[in-house]
């Protein structure tokens, strides 16, 4: 792994500076590093950040990278990490003309990292950096507890992908002007129906009797109230301070495992609460990308094109870029190519603003021809994508923007899988056309982690009890004992998942009879997995 | 119809029209081929459809050693009382017509919480282009085709060529450790090679070549205790030692007599009709995995002789033939043993070789007395180490003894040399890796 040579990097300064000028925003500096194809095999288990944590899962991916080499030995291209500055890395012995459009793509994803607002949680930190210091504590804590550190990452990795994202991602820019003042959110949602047990009768007597005194004396209606509930409710303030002393709230069921569980508040174990802490910041890290891939890929793909055609160094090779480029973004016959529809969309949404067709005037049109007329010359298209590019997810696209003009235009359409058993076959057929169709079949691929979360009125300091939100799909048996084994350890007691199974009836006529559910609780004690079926079945 | 039928005269032709020919036969293959579809936008990304322009120069070797280190760590898991998460896979390069490849590799799944999008859902991707809704637009074999992909599968094993021999090393290591395979009882009664080699491992007091500092140390500390310098719960003066002569421990090289004991295995099959698809799978995989295993336990010192069978016995050169023969033709066992039994008296290999017969079947045998058949197996027994029997039963067999079954019943192999022979069946269509191991350890245990 080395630098770029001076002749390449004078190119990609020179591609920085049209990328600019052309609007795209990113950070000055740049790394670029030449790596062999063995540097890749050894990185890409580590999702490219050379200094992530050392692990053995890591390990035999390398080695089963190391294998499938021996038999495909495939030539990878080019990748680009978000950190600060940003790295990306290329093969070695690529023509100039090549570097310009991959550089270009780069600047792309570069420029998505560092405004789209799903990345916002990494833009002050270099994650690189952050990785180095938590391989360093890792390795310190390998070397004083031997194996079960890697155990402690193995249990915390396997609830990494239902970390809570999102809620993190929402307090960032969260002023709290919304929430009530916190004296009177513990009293009414915390004091009255969890110390006192008041019914919700007696709790909205209570508000109604703040809020008549709010209304007469807006300025001591706190004060006042309070004064009072402190008379009748002598112990109401020292409960009140110790709730306020408490820790916020858990984001997710690793984070609350971690500030929770009493195994690890012994003195002995706390040492695993940092390793905890390094996995779930990691996954928090890389949360994001799994959520962005189509609308990153089609802004990159977006912006190699449109920069490397108005390039007068593309001269002499337009040929061989166009066979390049619909290559990497050409839609598939059979399959799903990110590049292609994100590109598409992406243009599709330029198009729509161009013509002024995101607005409510042309909402209200509903003649085909109507429609197809409308242009209002607005001149917003490139404004339009930028927005996209600054606040859009991968779902977000699709489900805003996949309509039936959309997937008419580009001829899409929903393929199905059957067998054919007459001749031995599997086939492909083109199942549907409707818009509706392919949206669903789009947003069912895309990368969606159940919701797991804790019930703390059930759990107890020996009984942890995590309850899966059903949404369609059960969870992959196989994994549940090991997944609950791992946080039994770790909760240093019972664990107990509550969650939905779909049992299949083959013999049913219908597809109504086919399918029904089942709730069950795995319960997990001293390494022993037991499943139960409750009596009052209401899934 | 092909494009190019219509230049069969090709070497009249222009070079560049030459060229444009190539090229479109060449995409034309190249759409054959390419059945795999992606299905999820996660599984490509920018180094994949970027291609470059050159060959990798280096071939990265897998490191032995961490894949040791690994299965190491997975076997504490189980003292720790957690599963183990290591599994062994193949990688197999099928190559029509050259010699398929294999390698092995280790893969492990992280569990977690995940939909299993598998019951309700149906199989859904995209796609775009021309086609009425209800159009069939392609076509892939129902089947994954033999030898291809991930898993199981029949794979490469000629140990004439380096690179197989060592991963069939690897994998005989791996199973050995992995699933526990025993290992090789030997029987003693055949002559070993004995070669010897010089190596650093007798002992010398007073010279030698390389002092050995522990043993030298408590040699010392002996004499010193003896002569009262060391005195039990007083501080160790070391300066006040005395060092006798014969204190001094060498290490000194000496002549060491090493055994190496050879291994012939012949792997014998039915290549008839009934054969076809799943019963050859399984039985060329059992066999490729008990040649790997021999490999380990004889440190490569393994050859292989393979003879396939209808009615008539014949010798192949290779693994791949071995593999891939197929006849329509009748089964007839008997002249398959009778062959095995020719090839060791002609060259005489009892007396060098510990002998291994292995034999797979779908346990079809048109002689229904079996008379000849133990009789050749009778003749077989003084030569080999054992001799084991597959019966992969095709599903429309049912539970029913095969013939194959019924002879060795009635020749009472199975009581009465239970040193020398094993059988196992089961069903063709149900056999996973684990189940052909398990069959393994039937075969091979001691």
């Amino acid at each position: 792994m080395h630098l770029l040579d001076q002749h390449a990097k004078a190119i990609m300064e020179e591609c920085k500076v049209r990328a600019n000028n052309a609007g795209l925003q990113f950070d000055h500096e740049t790394l670029e590093y030449i790596v062999s194809n063995r540097d890749m095999l050894d990185l890409s288990p580590k999702v490219m950040i050379p200094t992530l944590y050392d692990y053995w899962v890591n390990d035999v991916e390398v080695l089963k990278e190391y294998g499938k080499y021996k038999l495909y030995p495939s030539n990878p291209y080019e990748t680009v990490i978000n950190s600060r500055p940003a790295i990306s890395f290329y093969n070695d012995n690529n023509p100039d003309w090549l570097n310009i459009m991959i550089f270009y793509h780069v600047l792309g994803h570069v420029d998505f990292f560092q405004n789209n607002r799903l990345f916002e949680h990494t833009w002050t930190d270099d994650f690189v950096g952050v990785a180095l210091a938590d391989k360093r504590l890792i390795e310190s804590y390998r070397s004083k507890y031997g194996r079960w550190t890697d155990y402690v990452i193995e249990f915390s990795r396997s609830i990494d992908n239902i970390s809570g994202y999102f809620k993190t991602l929402a307090l960032l820019n969260y002023d709290g002007h919304l929430e009530p003042e916190s004296m009177l959110n513990f009293y009414f949602n915390t004091f009255l129906p969890d110390y006192l047990k008041e019914d919700e009768f007696q709790i909205y007597k209570e508000q109604e009797r703040y809020n008549k005194i709010l209304k007469n004396n807006p300025d001591i209606a706190e004060s006042s109230f309070f004064a009072q509930v402190k008379s009748r409710h002598p112990e109401f303030e020292s409960k009140y301070k110790n709730a306020v002393a408490q820790a916020p709230p858990a984001l997710d069921l690793l984070e609350y495992i971690k500030d929770q569980s009493p195994f690890l508040n012994l003195e002995s174990n706390r040492w695993m609460k940092s390793v905890m802490t390094v996995i779930r910041n990691t996954a928090l890290y890389f949360a994001p990308q799994m959520r962005t891939k189509i609308v990153n890929e089609g802004w990159a793909s977006y912006w190699h094109d449109k920069l490397f055609r108005g390039d007068e160094r593309i001269k002499g090779h337009e040929v061989a870029y166009s066979a390049l480029n619909a290559g990497v973004t050409s839609l598939s016959r059979v399959g799903l190519n990110p590049y292609a529809i994100g590109l598409r969309l992406i243009e599709y949404v330029e198009e729509l603003a161009e013509k002024g067709k995101l607005s409510r005037e042309y909402q209200k049109l509903i003649l085909a021809d109507d429609k197809n007329a409308f242009d209002s010359h607005t001149g917003n298209g490139q404004e339009a994508i930028f927005k996209i590019r600054e606040n859009f997810s991968d779902f977000m696209l699709l489900n805003t923007f996949v309509n039936q003009e959309f997937v008419d235009r580009h001829n899409l359409f929903v393929t199905g899988k059957r067998p054919n058993p007459e001749k031995g076959v599997i086939e492909y057929y083109v199942k549907s056309r409707k818009a509706e169709d392919y949206k669903k079949m789009l947003i069912d691929s895309l990368y969606h982690p159940p919701v797991i979360k804790v019930d703390e009125k059930i759990s107890t300091k020996d009984s942890l009890y995590i309850r899966h939100s059903f949404e369609g799909k059960q969870l992959i048996k196989d994994f549940i004992p090991e997944v609950l084994i791992g946080l039994s350890y770790l909760w240093g007691g019972e664990v107990k998942l509550e969650t939905t199974e779909i049992l299949v009836n083959q013999k049913a006529e219908t597809e109504e009879d086919m399918y029904s559910l089942q709730k069950v609780i795995f319960a997990c004690k001293d390494k022993k997995i037991s499943k139960i079926k409750p009596e009052n079945n209401d899934a | 119809m092909n494009i190019s039928d219509n230049y069969k005269d090709r070497e009249n032709l222009p070079e560049h029209i030459i060229k444009e020919l190539e090229l479109i036969e060449k995409r034309q293959e190249f759409l054959k081929d390419s059945v795999s579809v992606n299905t999820s936008p996660y599984s490509i990304n920018d180094w994949q459809v970027l291609p470059g322009f050159h060959e990798p120069d280096t071939t990265p070797i897998a490191s032995l050693k961490t894949l040791e280190d690994l299965l190491g760590q997975d076997k504490r898991r189980e003292e720790d009382g957690f599963t183990r998460r290591i599994r062994l896979g193949k990688l197999i390069k099928p190559a029509p017509g050259k010699k398929g490849k294999i390698v092995i590799v280790p893969t492990t799944t992280e569990p977690k919480f995940y939909h299993d999008d598998s019951v309700t859902s149906e199989e859904e991707t995209g796609g775009s282009g021309e086609g009425e809704e209800g159009d069939v637009i392609g076509q892939q074999q129902a089947e994954p085709q033999q030898g291809e992909g991930e898993g199981q599968g029949a794979g490469e094993g000629d140990s004439a060529s380096h690179e197989e021999g060592t991963n069939a090393f690897d994998l005989g290591k791996v199973l050995t450790e992995k699933f526990k395979l025993p290992n090789i009882k030997d029987k003693g009664k055949k002559r070993a090679l004995n070669k010897f080699v010089y190596d650093l491992t007798d002992r010398n007091r007073r010279f030698g070549q390389l002092l050995e500092k522990k043993a030298t140390l408590k040699k010392i500390v002996e004499t010193n205790i003896m002569l009262g310098n060391i005195k039990p719960g007083e501080p160790i003066d070391t300066q006040n030692f005395v060092i006798g002569p014969r204190d001094q421990i060498f290490r000194i090289m000496s002549a060491e007599r090493d055994f190496e004991t050879q291994a012939i295995v012949f792997f014998v099959r039915d290549y008839s009709g009934s054969m076809q698809g799943k019963p050859t799978e399984a039985i060329v995989t059992q066999h490729l995995f008990i040649y790997s295993w021999l490999m380990y336990q004889y440190q490569n010192n393994v050859q292989t002789r393979f003879i396939v069978h209808d009615t008539e016995a014949k010798e192949v050169d290779d693994f791949q033939k071995y593999y891939q023969l197929q006849v329509a033709g009748g089964t007839r066992v008997a002249p398959a043993f009778k062959m095995v039994n020719q090839i060791i008296a002609e060259e005489n290999l009892a007396a060098d070789y510990n002998i291994y017969v292995f034999y797979g079947t779908d346990g079809d045998d048109w002689d229904s007395d079996g008379k000849e058949l133990t009789e050749e197996i009778l003749k077989l027994f003084p030569a080999t180490s054992r001799v084991g029997f597959t019966v992969a039963k095709n599903a429309w067999g049912g539970e029913n003894k095969t013939t194959v079954e019924r002879t060795i019943e009635k020749s009472g192999f199975v009581e009465k040399r239970k040193s020398e022979f094993r059988i196992d069946d089961f069903s063709a269509e149900s056999a996973d890796e684990n189940r052909l191991i398990e069959s393994i350890k039937k075969l091979v245990s001691p």
